[in-house]
C-alpha cells in the first residue's frame, strides 16, 4: 500500500507540472497586458513582423520591467471603435448561442423520440454537415448571402449561426441516455409531446444544454472566417477578427485587448464550470 | 393502451421542422450548389463536364499536398486526443489532493481568445523564440518538418481538458458494485479497466472520437492565423487549398475539394455509427 502512495505522489507532481504549463499561456497573457506599449514593441516585435532586427532572443516576459495600466487606458478609454467591436462580438455571439441551443434541443427530441430509418439518415447527414470544415460552405455561403440581401449585414453571421448543426448531434447524443421510464411515466399520464419535451426532457439535461451553449459561446466568440468571408463593413466586423489581425498593428494593444476579451469566456466559465463537469458529459452515457 | 405508447409519428417531427428548415437553407442548398459546381466547367452558364474537375484535382499536386496533410493530421491528432485525456481521467480517479483544481486547469485553454494563443504560439515557437533560447537552437519551427508538431500541441493543449471531463464523468458513472467486485477477484488496476471499465466506456469513446474529428477540422483556424495562406509544406492543409481556391475564384476546383471531403468523411462517420451500433447492442445484451 505503501509503494502505491509514493507512486500517487510521483503521479500528481507530474499532473501538477503539467497543469502549469496548461495554463501558462492564460497567465502570460494576463501578465503582459501590463506592460507598456513600448516594452512589447521591444520584446515581441522581431518575431511578430513589426520590425526589429531579428537577433536577440525573444522570451516571454513573465515579470514585467514596469507594470503599467496603459494599454488597458489606451483600449478603454481611447479607442471607441475597439469598444464598438466588441459590442458587436456580444450581439454576435449572444443570439447564437441561445437560439442555435434552442433549435438543436427541439431537433434532437425529434431525433431521439422516434429513430425510424428516414430520421436517422437525416441524422447522418447532420453529422456529415457538422464535419464539414468551414471551407466547404464559404461560396454557397457567400452566394446565398446575397441572394438573400443579408451580405455585409449582421443576418449574414445570425442564420448560419443559428441554424448549424452542431450542436444537434451533442444533445441527440445526450438525450438518448434519458431513462426511458420517465418517459413512460409521462405517456401513460397523458402527456403531449411538447409537455413531455418541456417538463421531461428540457429539465433532464439542463446541464448538456449549458454545456453545450458553452461550447457555442467559444467558438463563435473566437470566429474568424465567417466575417472575413461575409462582411465587408469595418463597423460591423467582431473583436475577435481585429484580435486576429493584431499582429500587424498595435501589438501593444494585444494582450491587454485579449484579456478583456476574456472576460466573459472567465464569468461563463466560472458560472457555469460544474455544469460543464456534470453537463454534456454525461453525453456519451448509459 | 397500446396506442398511447406509439403516438403518431407527426407529432415528434414538428419539433425538427425549425432545424430542417435553416439547415435545409443554409447548408443543404448550399451543398448542392458545391455538388452542381464541381460538375460543370465554369460557375456561370457552365456546361456539364461529369467527372472531370475530379480527375484534374486528383493529378493536382497542391491538393494532393494538403489531402495528405490533413489525413496526417487526423491521423495523429484523433487517437491522442482520445486516449491522452483517457489516462488523466484514469489517473485523476485516484486518491490525489486538488482534482478539481486540476480539471479546471486543464479546461482553462478553452477561455484564451485564438488571437492570444497565436500570438504566444509564435514567440514559443519562433526561430528566436523561447523554446530555441532554451533549447539553444536556431530552428525555425514553423518551417521544419516538426511544424506539424507544433501545431499537433495546441490542438491537444486545447482539447484535453474538455475530453478528460468526458471521460471523468463517465467513469464517475460507472456502477461501483462491478468495480468493487473486479477488486475482491484481486485484478489489478489493468485488469480492471480492460474488463470492467471499458464496456462502460465505449459510449463515451465514441462521442470524443467524433468531437475530436470535428476539433482537427477546426484548428485550421490557428494554422492559418499562424502561418497564412502559404505556410511550409507540411502544414499545407486541405482548407489551405480550398481557402485559396475560393480567393481565386476557382470555384469548381474548391467545390470538387469539398465534396470528395465529404464523401470520406461520411465514409469515416458511417464506420464509425455501425461500430457504434454494435456497441450498443452488445450493452444491452449483457
Amino acid at each position: 500500500m505503501k509503494k502505491r502512495r509514493v507512486k500517487d505522489g510521483c503521479l500528481w507532481l507530474a499532473l501538477m507540472i503539467l497543469a502549469l504549463l496548461f495554463i501558462l499561456p492564460t497567465v502570460l497573457t494576463v501578465v503582459n497586458s501590463f506592460l507598456s506599449a513600448s516594452e512589447i514593441e521591444r520584446s515581441y516585435g522581431a518575431a511578430l513582423g513589426s520590425g526589429g532586427y531579428m537577433k536577440e532572443r525573444i522570451i516571454l516576459k513573465l515579470v514585467p520591467d514596469i507594470a503599467t495600466g496603459e494599454q488597458y487606458k489606451t483600449f478603454l478609454l481611447q479607442s471607441p471603435e475597439y469598444l464598438q467591436k466588441f459590442w458587436n462580438s456580444v450581439l454576435y455571439t449572444a443570439p447564437i448561442t441561445i437560439l442555435q441551443t434552442a433549435v438543436s434541443a427541439l431537433a434532437a427530441y425529434g431525433f431521439c423520440r422516434k429513430p425510424s430509418r428516414l430520421r436517422r439518415a437525416i441524422f447522418f447527414g447532420y453529422l456529415v454537415l457538422t464535419l464539414m470544415p468551414y471551407q466547404v460552405t464559404l461560396v454557397p455561403n457567400y452566394l446565398i448571402s446575397k441572394q438573400l440581401g443579408t451580405y455585409d449585414t449582421i443576418w449574414a453571421i445570425l442564420l448560419p449561426g443559428i441554424f448549424s448543426p452542431f450542436a444537434v448531434f451533442l444533445l441527440t447524443k445526450y438525450m438518448q441516455r434519458i431513462p426511458k421510464v420517465y418517459l413512460e411515466a409521462a405517456q401513460l399520464d397523458g402527456a403531449n409531446e411538447w409537455q413531455i419535451f418541456r417538463r421531461i426532457f428540457l429539465p433532464q439535461c439542463k446541464s448538456a444544454l449549458f454545456a453545450v451553449g458553452m461550447l457555442i459561446f467559444f467558438d463563435y466568440w473566437n470566429m474568424v472566417e465567417q466575417p472575413m468571408v461575409l462582411l465587408e463593413s469595418e463597423e460591423l466586423q467582431p473583436l475577435s477578427l481585429y484580435l486576429s489581425k493584431i499582429n500587424q498593428g498595435e501589438l501593444g494593444l494585444a494582450f491587454a485587448a485579449a484579456v478583456i476579451y476574456m472576460i466573459p469566456c472567465l464569468l461563463l466559465f466560472l458560472g457555469g464550470e460544474r455544469h460543464l463537469e456534470e453537463g454534456i458529459v454525461t453525453g456519451g452515457m448509459k | 393502451m397500446k396506442r398511447r405508447l406509439h403516438p403518431k409519428r407527426s407529432h415528434t417531427f414538428l419539433f425538427l421542422v425549425p432545424s430542417l428548415l435553416g439547415v435545409a437553407l443554409f447548408f443543404v442548398v448550399p451543398f448542392g450548389m458545391v455538388i452542381y459546381y464541381s460538375l460543370v466547367n465554369r460557375p456561370v452558364n457552365g456546361e456539364f463536364v461529369g467527372l472531370d474537375n475530379f480527375k484534374a484535382l486528383l493529378h493536382n499536386s497542391a491538393f494532393l499536398l494538403g489531402a495528405k496533410n490533413t489525413a496526417i493530421l487526423i491521423g495523429l491528432s484523433v487517437p491522442l486526443a482520445v486516449l491522452l485525456p483517457l489516462k488523466l481521467a484514469l489517473w485523476l480517479e485516484r486518491a490525489i489532493p486538488m482534482k478539481s483544481q486540476l480539471r479546471t486547469a486543464f479546461l482553462s485553454p478553452m477561455l484564451v481568445p485564438i488571437a492570444s494563443v497565436v500570438l504566444v504560439w509564435q514567440v514559443l515557437f519562433h526561430q528566436n523564440g523561447t523554446l530555441n533560447a532554451f533549447l539553444e537552437t536556431h530552428v525555425d519551427w514553423f518551417h521544419s518538418p516538426w511544424s506539424i508538431l507544433m501545431v499537433l500541441l495546441l490542438y491537444l493543449w486545447k482539447n484535453i481538458g474538455y475530453h478528460t471531463i468526458l471521460f471523468t464523468a463517465a467513469l464517475a458513472a460507472i456502477p461501483r458494485t462491478y468495480v468493487d467486485m473486479a477488486n475482491l477477484d484481486g485484478a489489478g488496476r489493468t485488469r480492471q479497466f480492460f474488463s470492467v471499465k471499458i464496456h462502460f466506456l465505449a459510449p463515451t469513446v465514441f462521442f470524443v472520437v467524433l468531437m475530436s474529428l470535428i476539433a482537427s477540422m477546426k484548428i485550421f483556424r490557428e494554422v492559418w492565423l499562424l502561418t497564412g495562406s502559404y505556410p511550409y509544406e507540411s502544414l499545407y492543409l486541405l482548407q489551405h487549398f480550398m481557402n485559396n481556391t475560393f480567393r481565386t475564384m476557382d470555384y469548381q476546383k474548391l467545390s470538387a475539394a469539398a465534396l470528395m471531403l465529404a464523401v470520406v468523411m461520411g465514409a469515416l462517420i458511417a464506420v464509425l455509427l455501425s461500430i457504434e451500433r454494435r456497441l450498443d447492442q452488445d450493452t444491452e445484451n449483457e
